[in-house]
């Protein structure tokens, strides 16, 4: 490619994080295998009754998505940091706020579009009607970006750390409250029938938000943490 | 086959550097101008600053105080205007150990202002890793990658090198090879900020050392 | 004009600061403890009993302070990190992290308070109410703040990391906020929340407000102390601290 441009940068930089991951396409499973086996521990600690299952079925859903989201979100930029990759993109030519949307929709790609595609499969384990099961997926579709974004923040800030998992989920999971209330909350109200508009616009606008300010924040947290 | 660096009006000036690393002063007060075909040459003991000061000229490092100017304008108001003209070599090879020689070269043209005359398979022929443009750098020998690093310098049209350590883990043909690119580069009007435990066989007198111990 | 400029170098210099702060701790010391005392004095003794909820609504003169430092405190902390970070001040740095400790602490007292007011009433020590769910988030986005600050082991790096970790915290509390308010009207408990407080009357809002100041002058007092701590750590290696510490 001879593209000197900042989109040609940033589609092979996409391109390049969807090689790698999958060049280790066996570690692709670890976050949806989490994701499922957090769903079904629920019933063995809460009790299988159909009736409770059902009642907090979709938040038992948006809460393990939610971890496994966090589980997943470390390799966004660990890996580049040891090989001395990360600090060639802030020597770059092209602002780095770019380069870090290419990363975080590539680890979206990657860790969070697998979650949607087996939502449906979890919906079934807790027996939720189908109608909730849509809801769920859009929700899924509109909020799984978000966490990606707003984790890609924490992340670039405890890169350089050495046990930078542990605080990474103290960051960001307060932050992540917003997007799931509102989600989980979605599917509740859907399923009882109600219009559910309010809270598609809510995840709408924290997308528009997230995708507006987070990378910003997070080329600023990665010129801290390389400094 | 490279770029001939004809604006001779390229310069790089730092004046009253001061790095503080922990809350100690590391150097301060440090001035110095690299002009084309020019070499700078920081020397000192470990820890005394050198890599911190290389890293404040490729602008990931802010100094605690002074400015650093390239073509009179400071670099932090420049960004990636002055970044599309240095090319970083550090401790780490900068390399992904699962992709290939030429898709890493591929990726460090993309990221910067690509040479029109130097494809990654030339740069491979240049430090001498013809034959493994397909392997997994993983598989390559220590060595082997550095050498690849220093092909990274090759794809785009960088008028500063910025390198720290640039001959570690290379044997004496990798250093011989990579004291030739120094020079053409340095010949043709680059320019370079470097350290070195190894004594340099660069053309002296166009060398400014800073020893950062004194 | 150059009185100004002049007055600004100085308060931006730490020698000045931790000499011009050391006389004014003194002075903030006492008006905040005779604010506190009349405070605590119109609470617990003028202020008149409150038909619905008895005396034991009286926490409220130290949980509603307590609730509206927390919040204070965290944009204090942010605007500091980012004139930290936008003009490098090591003072605004030092006051950022200063801040963070003690504003954690006024979330604390404010969700013991919260949960002591509402035991007498529901008969639980927790209730998931809307001030005191965001009270909750609110003191894990301090903590987070802090550990951050804590595991960076460089503390100028430490303080730009966190100022940015701080400025994306204030932009997402209101949302929090928000979003946490209409979760708890959705689930609406058996009780409806009584933490707002009776109908005021005034000599309710007197004990309030004094607290409300005295609250602030008590953060003065010790962010100040232990911006003077923080400052002599930080800047341990320089020549008026070896002077200060005096011969050994």
């Amino acid at each position: 490619m001879n593209g000197e441009s900042t989109g040609s940068a940033f589609v092979l930089l996409l391109r390049r994080d969807l090689i790698l991951a999958f060049r280790r396409r066996a570690e692709l499973m670890n976050p949806l295998l989490f994701f499922v086996l957090v769903t079904a521990l629920f019933p063995l600690g809460i009790g299988a009754d159909p009736e409770l299952l059902k009642a907090v079925g979709t938040g038992i859903i948006w809460v393990a998505a939610l971890l496994a989201s966090l589980l997943s979100l470390e390799s966004v930029f660990r890996s580049d940091f040891e090989d001395g990759t990360l600090e060639q993109f802030l020597l770059c030519a092209h602002p780095v706020s770019i380069l870090v949307l290419a990363k975080v929709l590539a680890h979206w790609l990657v860790t969070g579009l697998p979650l949607l595609i087996v939502a449906p499969l979890l919906g079934v384990l807790l027996d939720l009607p189908g109608d909730s099961i849509k809801v769920l997926m859009l929700t899924l579709v509109l909020g799984t970006p978000v966490l990606s974004l707003i984790g890609s923040i924490g992340v670039a800030l405890t890169v350089g750390l050495r046990r930078g998992g542990m605080i990474l989920s103290l960051l960001v999971l307060p932050l992540y409250v917003p997007v799931l209330i509102f989600a989980a909350n979605a599917v509740e109200t859907a399923a009882a029938g109600l219009p559910i508009t309010a809270h598609l616009s809510m995840l709408g606008g924290l997308l528009v938000l997230a995708l507006s300010l987070s990378p910003l924040a997070t080329a600023a947290a990665l010129r801290v943490s390389l400094s | 086959m490279d770029t001939q660096f004809t604006d001779n009006s390229m310069l790089l000036e730092g004046a009253g550097l001061e790095c503080i690393r922990d809350d100690r002063v590391l150097f301060s007060g440090l001035d110095f101008t690299l002009g084309s075909g020019q070499t700078l040459l920081l020397e000192g003991r470990n820890g005394s600053g050198k890599t911190s000061l290389l890293r404040i000229l490729c602008g990931i490092r802010l100094p605690e105080t002074g400015a650093l100017t390239w073509c009179g304008k400071d670099i932090t108001s420049l960004g990636p205007l002055y970044h599309e003209h240095i090319a970083y070599v550090g401790h780490r090879d900068g390399l992904k150990l699962d992709l290939s020689p030429v898709e890493n070269l591929v990726m460090a043209r993309g990221l910067g202002r690509p040479n029109p005359d130097t494809r990654p398979e030339d740069a491979l022929r240049r430090v001498d890793l013809y034959g493994f443009e397909d392997i997994p750098v993983r598989n390559l020998s220590a060595g082997q990658q550095r050498r690849l690093a220093l092909a990274r310098l090759l794809v785009t049209r960088s008028q500063l090198w910025i390198l720290d350590e640039p001959f570690t883990s290379l044997d004496v043909h990798g250093i011989e090879l990579a004291e030739e690119l120094f020079l053409e580069h340095v010949s043709m009007g680059g320019m370079l900020a470097m350290t070195s435990h190894h004594a340099v066989n660069l053309d002296s007198a166009h060398i400014h050392r800073i020893n950062l111990s004194a | 004009m150059n009185t100004i400029v002049r007055l600004y170098h100085q308060m931006g210099s730490p020698r000045y600061f931790y000499r011009y702060a050391g006389y004014m701790i003194p002075w903030l010391a006492v008006s905040c403890a005779i604010l506190m005392l009349a405070g605590i004095y119109q609470g617990l003794v003028v202020a008149p009993t409150d038909y619905q909820q008895g005396d034991s609504y009286r926490i409220m003169f130290i949980h509603v302070p307590s609730a509206w430092m927390s919040m204070f405190i965290y944009v204090v902390m942010a605007v500091c990190g980012a004139i930290a970070l936008i003009w490098h001040m090591k003072l605004a740095e030092i006051f950022a992290i200063s801040s963070a400790h003690i504003g954690a602490s006024f979330t604390f007292l404010a969700l013991v308070t919260g949960s002591i007011w509402g035991k007498p009433m529901w008969g639980t020590w927790w209730v998931w109410d809307a001030r005191l769910t965001s009270e909750l988030i609110l003191l894990f986005l301090y903590l987070g703040v802090i550990a951050l600050y804590n595991a960076i082991d460089d503390k100028r790096t430490a303080a730009r990391a966190t100022a940015i970790l701080a400025i994306v915290g204030v932009v997402n509390i209101p949302i929090i906020h928000f979003s946490v308010k209409w979760w708890n009207t959705l689930h609406q408990g058996p009780t409806v929340s009584k933490f707002d407080a009776p109908s005021i009357d005034v000599r309710m809002l007197i004990p309030l407000l004094l607290m409300a100041v005295a609250f602030k002058l008590f953060y003065a007092v010790v962010v100040l102390m232990r911006a003077r701590c923080e400052l002599l750590e930080r800047e341990r290696n320089s020549q008026w601290v070896n002077e200060l510490a005096g011969p050994e």
